[in-house]
């Protein structure tokens, strides 16, 4: 590459991140304008004045604090449900001989390209006719349940490529199938374990029709939907709104840079799943 | 001692029966939650929606059995034509060109340009944006008046638009903001990129192959895998379009962004058809199923995989 070329290179792709930033910048500096200075022509581009109180304005307009709850209560009890059960049917798939075991897991992969929304209305039903409706049950049990197709798929890879000569030391001690899982697998799975917790933490985090259509008092709504309400009540004031967006944005911004390394790594592993 | 040993070899083999059966029962034991969950989550669901699909229900009553009543209102139902026809326009259109911009993205980011880092950390950035924020914030932006998108566009004197807010540009707006969150899909190209052993470059260098012939006969067939895998679950997510589109526009401009998932959840949730939406999402089934094989089907000829010889 020639010095023209790259530096060439260089100005389209700083171009490219401006154009793909500018949003984000657009939404936190909308947040930070007066009520009514979002609607001015030319627009500010750095807000006069800077209105920190948009944040706490719009935290409070909406129970915040109940939409806050709720979504971590989801997001940890999934997560750890999906964590315990994908890492176990993953270390039986890829490590116990057991009957049908292949046809199973060929099912394992057909749920994986099926769409959720073939099975949302019976399931709704079945949720309804157990009285779970308005609890948070319907969006924390079935992931009680295997987690994810594509959670057991990754552990299955993952652990896949542990050697074996772990497993049969210790099976040769008199060590259980449960004891291998809990005391040889599960302590080497780290990078597993962390991929599998930020795709849930994500999906929980950003789960928008199950609390739709399961949740509907206010107390036990959650961020995604509190945002919702929060569109149906201040239409038109986008400070305060993109405020409240914002703070569903920057945890999970702060997630990405504090576990940046598992993060790219469950990415790796899901992208290159298709090998 | 020869009896010893024949009665420990008994024994052993018991034992190794006993293990291996222990295994058997161990593997049951450890798959049982997903089991369960294939069962009365997947399984039982998706027949009791095929058996719903022949009733009529509105919940409060019990389902009647109405034969194939709703396959016929289906096909004289022009909402449903419409939420089709929107569905396999963002679908056909989105998908290549989100595949296309994913794979340009992850050839810029997979060069040795200063700051490389921060260059993959804001183009990746903006797919981390829920989808709930997300439509809210391209609502802002679309706006006509006031609005990012029409303020950037009058700054360079281009022509606006009425985005979101026209039937015939509504459309490619929900296109381009999708493109926007092209992040993990560039990420996963981008890992493939860096997968690409680099002495089949050079050798192709050697043998005179210039950037754009390595590109089509060295990078594409390597990435090829990752390119199907990443378009088939993108045609599955992308039929199933919902939540931005609920909050951005709920269907409008006179149903131009009436996409397949919302019409089946207004079907469902806000009229109470659940037979009728069963019927919907048996549909949407049948045709999510039938690309899929379409795709994988196809993909034998272009798709290639590492120690495959190339057919033709």
């Amino acid at each position: 590459m020639t010095t023209l070329q790259r530096g060439a290179l260089q100005l389209f792709m700083t171009l490219c991140a401006a154009v793909l930033l500018l949003p984000l910048y657009w939404m936190v500096t909308t947040s930070l304008k007066a009520v009514g200075k979002e609607w001015l022509m030319p627009p500010q581009w750095i807000p006069n004045p800077v209105v920190w109180s948009n944040y706490p304005d719009a935290l409070t307009a909406l129970p915040f604090n109940y939409f806050f709850r709720n979504t971590v209560l989801i997001v940890v009890l999934a997560t750890a449900g999906t964590v315990l059960t994908s890492t176990m049917a993953g270390f039986a798939f890829a490590r116990l001989r057991f009957p049908a075991r292949g046809f199973l897991f060929t099912l394992v992969l057909a749920t994986m390209m099926l769409p959720n929304v073939v099975t949302l209305i019976p399931t709704f039903l079945l949720f309804k006719q157990l009285g779970w409706l308005n609890t948070l049950l319907p969006l924390i049990v079935p992931y009680w349940l295997g987690g994810t197709a594509f959670s057991i798929f990754l552990s299955r890879q993952f652990f896949l490529a542990v050697p074996y000569e772990l497993d049969e030391a210790a099976r040769v001690d008199g060590a259980s199938n449960y004891r291998i899982y809990a005391a040889i697998m599960l302590p080497l799975s780290p990078p597993l374990i962390g991929a599998l917790a930020i795709f849930s933490v994500l999906h929980h985090w950003n789960e928008f029709l199950g609390p739709l259509i399961y949740v509907n008092r206010m107390e036990l709504r959650t961020l995604a939907l509190g945002l919702r309400s929060f569109q149906g009540s201040f239409a038109s004031n986008y400070a305060l709104m993109m405020a409240a967006a914002t703070v569903t944005v920057l945890p999970v911004v702060a997630l990405f840079f504090a576990a940046q390394r598992f993060f790219m790594r469950g990415v790796l592993m899901t992208g290159l799943a298709g090998r | 001692m020869a009896l010893n040993s024949i009665q420990a070899r008994a024994i052993a083999r018991r034992r190794g029966r006993s293990l291996l059966f222990r295994e058997k029962v161990d593997g049951y034991v450890m798959i049982a939650p997903w089991l369960i969950g294939l069962v009365v989550l997947t399984a039982g669901p998706m027949l009791a929606s095929a058996a719903l699909a022949f009733t009529n229900y509105d919940i409060l009553t019990p389902p009647k059995f109405s034969g194939t009543a709703n396959v016929e209102r289906m096909l004289g139902d022009e909402l449903f034509l419409t939420s089709l026809r929107n569905t396999a326009y963002y679908t056909f259109i989105g998908v290549p060109l989100h595949v296309a911009v994913a794979l340009g993205a992850a050839l810029l980011l997979n060069t040795k340009v200063t700051g490389i880092r921060f260059y993959r950390t804001a183009f990746y950035m903006p797919s981390m944006t829920p989808p709930v924020a997300n439509a809210l914030l391209w609502l802002w932006i679309y706006n006509p008046d006031f609005g990012l998108a029409n303020i950037v566009l009058s700054t360079l004197h281009l022509p606006t638009s009425k985005w979101l807010w026209d039937k015939n540009t509504a459309i490619p707006s929900f296109i381009l903001m999708s493109l926007w969150g092209l992040g993990s899909q560039m990420i996963t190209f981008l890992a493939g990129l860096q997968n690409v052993p680099p002495q089949l470059h050079e050798a192709a260098s050697i043998d005179g192959a210039g950037a754009l012939q390595r590109f089509r006969h060295v990078t594409l067939p390597m990435l090829s895998p990752i390119v199907l895998f990443n378009t088939i679950i993108a045609v599955i997510g992308s039929f199933q379009v919902f939540t931005t589109a609920y909050i951005a526009t709920n269907g409008g401009p006179e149903n131009a962004t009436l996409f397949y998932v919302l019409y089946l959840y207004r079907n469902g949730f806000e009229y109470f058809k659940m037979g009728y939406a069963s019927a919907l999402a048996w549909v949407l089934f049948l045709i999510v199923l039938v690309f899929t094989l379409v795709q994988f089907k196809l993909s034998n000829r272009w798709v290639y995989y590492e120690g495959d010889l190339r057919k033709g």
